[in-house]
């Protein structure tokens, strides 16, 4: 990142200011999605863009996720640069066969011939008390599918530049945000132009003793434990992928060969996982180094319950992850 | 001639030269298929195909009422749409045997074959799965000014999905340059369409308020006559229409569906095929308006023979593509 002045933004504000200067850079890319418009979307992350762009720019789609998202891969294909909202995450699914059979395969299937310069932006993240279908965290469904990339970014920062590049990529990208941190994560975004590439991992705090590679909601998890940790003399190092394809192996394979012990954190559910690719890509690339098992951490298996008790148990916390760190380096 | 509503429009019709176009253009079509189904035969092509023999006249019709530069989308029986917009039977041929030269590099086959250069946005295998993309290009069509109207090609078999009716919706809303073109074969399938179609189908199109025509698909000169019509008003910004083409599958769903006997009579085909063939009725009309002879016909079906088993020829003799292929395009 380039050492420029800083400013405070959420990371609203970061993804809008992306959304802004491309949209100012590029004629060609132009927002498709429910209440995009006027009502800036019901999370009010691009609040303003209609008046600066207006509506033949910002454009209000009838709720029809997979109309829209197939409009926007022809559009794509045909010299628009679309950017496409998916309010939750949990509606990707009916956006499935236009995102994985038709706008992944697309370029392959032609030869190289046709491209889909589109991305798609959409929500993760437990906690907000909106029950099993506007919960859940699906990057890994995204993951799976060769042709598209899949970005995952933790910090205002990381949000606006990893957004400029997807928005400039010529393939589809699937972009997740944290509906939790939109307005309540702040942090220092640099003042001027910049873009962050894709496959380059961020050490977010160094630590010697154990690392906890974690994506999006959960590097803020992460962090508060390495804090916890460091209390009880254990320097933990947070490494954040920022994209889960292109995957940066090479920087959280290093981290674990220094600190022989690993957690991996991500919000979506453990079972054939976030965390188990990554878990299973420390432990061939630094499995002489490993003085003890690669631990996954996600959501538990469950449909994410409404009651706000039950919900809260399906998360992991800091806690969690300090009870666990402590345990896998001998001082539990 | 008066439309529905009183008002009297003209007829557009193919001047002497184009119908005889229309007429090769069709036997082309027959004959690269007979060619696909020897290739099958011969066990010579790698998979399945599904032929377009007997719905000749739809594509032909259609495709010489666009611009080289218009869009097409296509289906899993598409090697008609593409040929009609342009494609090479070499190059097609070279496909459909996974060979380096095909239009895909060998990576798409006989059900994804795409070409730029002729507008050919790609053929899908999946049923209903080009409607987004049609839809899309017609509205980068609209947004960037450039006077290009999209044409989506689908059977009926197509109208069971959901997918459809978010597109006419959206089409319909923002006044699209885009024609849905549904070819009525009678059989979704192995199922007769009355088995899987409830309701009229044109009234699906026209719930949406869009305009919705049928015409006799056997019939190259009306299937054109409307179609240049419906694809001037999109031209000119009146919005999307529906043409329902009512047409027959000579062959079974694929070149290994023989024995059919059990969802249709062998009299039906055999009445299609001698009754309502659209190359013997585009046949005996120039005849009688005098614009070609038997031997002039005959002519053409000679020539175009040659061109088939030339291409063919080619295809066979192609290299397949190097192993260093596989890892290639799958991003841009």
């Amino acid at each position: 990142m380039p050492e420029a002045p800083m400013r405070e933004l959420t990371f609203a504000q970061a993804v809008r200011e992306a959304l802004a200067e491309e949209m100012r850079r590029d004629e060609r890319v132009c927002i498709l999605g429910e209440d995009v418009a006027e009502a800036g979307t019901p999370f009010k992350v691009l609040s303003g863009l209609v008046e600066e762009f207006g509506t033949s720019r910002v454009i209000d789609t009838p709720i029809s996720e997979a109309g829209f998202t197939g409009v926007a891969v022809g559009a794509a294909m045909t010299g628009l640069r679309p950017v496409v909202d998916i309010m939750f995450g949990d509606f990707l699914t009916l956006t499935m066969d236009q995102m994985v059979h038709q706008a992944a395969k697309v370029h392959y299937m032609s030869g190289g011939k046709w491209k889909v310069p589109m991305v798609l932006r959409t929500t993760l993240g437990a906690t907000r008390r909106s029950a099993a279908q506007h919960s859940q965290s699906l990057q890994a469904w995204f993951s799976h599918v060769p042709g598209l990339k899949v970005v995952i970014p933790s910090t205002p920062a990381d949000a606006k530049g990893l957004l400029k590049t997807a928005i400039r990529d010529d393939n589809p990208v699937v972009f997740f945000e944290d509906k939790m941190m939109h307005h309540k994560l702040k942090g220092p975004v640099p003042a001027g132009e910049y873009t962050i590439p894709f496959g380059v991992a961020d050490i977010k705090r160094v630590g010697e003793d154990i690392s906890l590679v974690a994506t999006s909601s959960m590097v803020q998890i992460a962090l508060g434990a390495a804090e916890m940790l460091a209390s009880i003399g254990i320097s933990a190092e947070v490494v954040d992928p920022r994209t889960l394809w292109p995957l940066d192996e090479k920087t959280m394979i290093e981290s674990v060969k220094k600190t022989s012990r690993a957690i991996v954190l991500d919000e979506g559910y453990g079972r054939y996982g976030v965390t188990a690719e990554l878990a299973a890509v420390i432990a061939e690339g630094a499995f002489y180094s490993l003085d003890g098992p690669v631990l996954r951490m996600g959501a538990m298996h469950v449909p994410i319950p409404f009651s706000p008790p039950l919900e809260d148990l399906t998360v992991v916390t800091s806690k969690d992850v300090f009870e666990a760190a402590r345990k896998l380096c001998g001082k539990g | 001639m008066m439309d529905a509503t009183g008002k009297t429009v003209e007829v557009p019709t193919l001047p002497a030269e184009r119908s005889i176009d229309a007429y090769r253009q069709m036997v082309r079509i027959r004959l690269f298929e007979d060619q696909v189904n020897e290739l099958y035969k011969r066990g010579i092509m790698p998979g399945l195909a599904h032929l377009y023999s007997g719905e000749e006249a739809i594509a032909v019709g259609i495709c010489e009422a666009l611009n080289r530069e218009d869009y097409i989308t296509s289906t899993h029986r598409g090697h008609g749409h593409c040929l009609a917009k342009g494609a090479e039977p070499d190059l097609m041929f070279a496909e459909l045997l996974g060979k380096e030269a095909g239009y895909c590099r060998g990576k798409g086959g006989s059900m994804h074959i795409a070409d730029p250069a002729t507008g050919n946005l790609g053929a899908n295998a999946i049923v209903g799965g080009s409607f987004g993309i049609a839809t899309g290009a017609a509205f980068a069509s609209k947004q960037l000014k450039n006077g290009r109207v999209a044409v989506c090609f689908f059977g009926e078999g197509a109208l069971g999905q959901g997918l459809f009716y978010e597109e006419l919706n959206l089409a319909q809303l923002w006044k699209l340059p885009v024609i849905y073109v549904c070819e009525n074969n009678l059989y979704n399938e192995y199922t007769h369409f009355s088995e899987a179609t409830a309701g009229d189908i044109c009234a699906r199109a026209t719930a949406f308020a869009v305009q919705a025509e049928t015409v006799d698909g056997q019939s190259v000169e009306t299937v054109y006559a409307t179609a240049k019509r419906l694809i001037d008003r999109a031209r000119r910004g009146e919005g999307p229409a529906f043409l329902l083409c009512n047409t027959y599958r000579y062959t079974g769903h694929h070149v290994g569906d023989i024995n059919r006997e059990y969802y249709r009579p062998k009299q039906e085909e055999l009445e299609w095929k001698t009754k309502r063939d659209p190359i013997l009725l585009q046949g005996a009309k120039l005849i009688e308006q005098g614009i070609a002879d038997q031997a002039a016909l005959d002519g053409i079906q000679a020539e175009a023979l040659i061109e088939m088993k030339a291409a063919v020829e080619f295809a066979v003799a192609a290299p397949y593509p190097g192993p260093e292929e596989v890892e290639m395009h799958v991003y841009a």
